[in-house]
């Protein structure tokens, strides 16, 4: 147990360092130098030169790949070319919509996926089992950004419930918060809770087979009753675990889903970011996204681990 | 000789066991193949002729989908995007499958060992990117294009069909007819080709149609925000992205790109859905 432990953690480590390599090689390959791009074209090169060293710019490379991971362990993201404010601050900023955004998301797909997945496993191979399976299928079809479209026009246009985009920030009120937050949401949960209600499902007609459903129908319990106390919970676990492969689809779309709202989350940063060649920017906001995809990932592999006590035996 | 002999049995099993799934997804795909081969022949309009004085008309019987904002056909334009949005595609399963089943296959054959455990290693790490941060790092270095975007799909793609070829390889390999194989004196790379190989093609099949579908919503998507095809090459996400400044005057430019995507990956997923279960009838209607 502990060894695995050990062994997940390091492979975790160099996961992120070789990342961290290829962020910053790739990056660094991109034409353009910050410095004359903040400058304009009319600068000085002596200006330029100034400013090249006040960036660090000048420096080898190798050095200042070490200062940039040397910084972003203790937290500093460095200081962006384009604002002149730290990273850390603005991806803060971000974060405050592109977290609530994800989590929102996450809760609702959830929310919709277990017992629409329950119901249809309840009611296997029954019309209503079919209908819904049918209505995933569409779902995970729909692409998020259309459906997004869609549900601007109908809640925004049509009907003025919603406003069509935009963030009136968390300062106006939570609730006013959570209002911008919601179509956007919803656009990127529903086929998310498509996929999620057919794994929901079929995990739990496995589990139905199994020999300790028997024996709570045995001991007398009816069948909705031995499917809600032991089927569900033991069919979860393969729900947690798309949950965690879902988490970097989560984040790709939250970065296209943002654009249709125009809500100021990260995803919004990296685009502006790569325009601006703020290219500080986008290498810390990118690691920043593969760190959590692969700690989440991480995460779930721990959690198995605690929910499940064979595994312990097995990978000792 | 023998394996494509089997194959070819598999194939030619009773059509009648392929689901009604399998049935329709073929329809609705040959539907849109049909399409874009047509657009390099024919298109009801010309699509590189701007007719302002026609913009933004409602579906009739002189455009049955309408015009956009430019006085475009919707449906030429509709046709030329399925080959952008089908090329992409395609070309992004065939770089993950070039690239991932060798991978897989040496994975698999070499198991436990060094090369299993970079090939494994390899694979983690481009799961850590998602493939829309793959994409927009490509753009940042290359700029956007429809190029760039196969290249972060496909990339995408490798480990992907690695980690499938893996999974499946390794059952094969425990199984009587590879130590009978290996009695017979073959090395693992013979049998990695004449036996693994054919042995795991139905689950091959069965990810590339998946792929395939989750290709043509990236590419959808990717162009949506800006780093796929480039205009004047129409694309279904480039359509919907300009219509949503004219939602409120003209929703129908809206809705027509929206329901080709929406159609083209159900098919996909649908025929996927009705193969697995062909290959593989004991998870019949058991919805994984």
């Amino acid at each position: 147990m502990l060894n695995y432990l050990l062994r997940r953690i390091v492979s975790l480590l160099i996961t992120l360092v070789i990342s961290s390599v290829v962020i910053f090689v790739s990056l660094e390959i991109i034409p353009g130098d910050p410095a004359s791009y903040m400058l304009g074209i009319n600068a000085q090169p002596d200006t330029i030169e100034a400013l090249r060293e006040e960036l660090g710019l000048n420096r080898n490379k190798f050095e200042r790949y070490l200062v940039w991971v040397k910084n972003m362990i203790s937290g500093d993201f460095g200081i962006s070319y384009t604002y002149r404010s730290p990273v850390n601050e603005m991806v803060l900023e971000r974060l405050r919509v592109s977290l609530p955004l994800a989590l929102l998301a996450l809760f609702i797909s959830t929310m919709i996926a277990i017992p629409v997945g329950i119901y249809a496993a309840a009611n296997y191979g029954k019309p209503s089992d079919f209908s819904i399976m049918g209505l995933t299928q569409f779902g995970i079809a729909l692409p998020n950004f259309w459906f997004a479209i869609l549900l601007v026009y109908l809640f925004a246009i049509i009907l003025r419930w919603f406003s069509a985009g935009g963030f009136t920030g968390w300062d106006e009120g939570i609730l006013l918060g959570l209002k911008s937050l919601t179509l956007p949401a919803i656009s990127l949960a529903l086929p998310q809770a498509s996929i999620l209600s057919r794994v929901m499902r079929s995990s739990l007609l496995e589990t139905l087979n199994e020999d300790f459903i028997k024996t709570a129908r045995a001991k007398g319990l009816s069948e909705n009753q031995s499917l809600l106390r032991h089927g569900v919970r033991n069919a979860l676990i393969p729900v947690f675990t798309i949950l965690g492969l879902q988490f970097s689809f989560l984040i790709a779309g939250a970065i296209i889903i943002e654009n249709v709202f125009f809500l100021p989350g990260l995803g919004r940063l990296i685009f502006q970011s790569i325009a601006q060649r703020d290219l500080i920017v986008v290498e810390s906001v990118i690691m920043l996204l593969v760190f959590a995809v692969v700690t989440v990932n991480f995460l779930i592999d721990i959690a198995y681990l605690i929910i499940d006590p064979r595994l312990r035996v097995k990978s000792l | 000789m023998m394996n494509s002999l089997k194959f070819k049995q598999i194939l030619i099993k009773n059509l009648s066991e392929l689901s009604l799934s399998f049935w329709i997804g073929l329809i609705l795909i040959a539907i849109f193949i049909s399409l874009a081969l047509i657009s390099f022949f024919w298109t009801p309009y010309d699509i590189t002729l701007l007719e302002i004085s026609e913009r933004l008309k409602t579906p009739s019987l002189n455009y049955i989908l309408g015009t956009d904002h430019f006085g475009r056909d919707i449906l030429s334009m509709i046709m030329i995007g399925a080959r952008t949005s089908i090329a992409v595609a395609i070309i992004a399963v065939g770089i993950g499958l070039i690239f991932g089943i060798p991978l897989g296959l040496i994975a698999a054959a070499q198991r436990g060992g060094f090369i299993d455990d970079l090939i494994m290693r390899f694979n983690d790490l481009v799961f850590a990117f998602p493939a829309l941060v793959i994409a927009i790092i490509i753009t940042a270095i290359l700029g956007p294009g429809a190029v760039n975007a196969i290249l972060a799909i496909g990339v995408f793609n490798i480990p992907v069909f690695a980690r499938v070829a893996r999974g499946a390889a390794l059952t094969q390999w425990s199984r009587e007819y590879i130590l009978a194989a290996k009695v017979c004196g073959k090395g693992s790379w013979l049998i990695s080709i004449e036996h693994i190989f054919p042995n795991i093609i139905n689950i091959l099949i069965v990810q590339g149609t998946i792929q395939f579908s989750l290709g043509i919503l990236a590419e959808a998507g990717l162009s949506y925000v800006g780093l796929g095809a480039q205009p004047p090459i129409p694309s279904w996400g480039r359509m919907l992205a300009d219509s949503q400044t004219m939602i409120s005057l003209a929703p129908h430019i809206a809705i027509f790109p929206g329901m080709a995507i929406v159609l083209m990956v159900l098919g996909l997923n649908l025929m996927g859905d009705g193969l697995r279960d062909f290959f593989d009838p004991k998870l019949k209607g058991s919805g994984k």
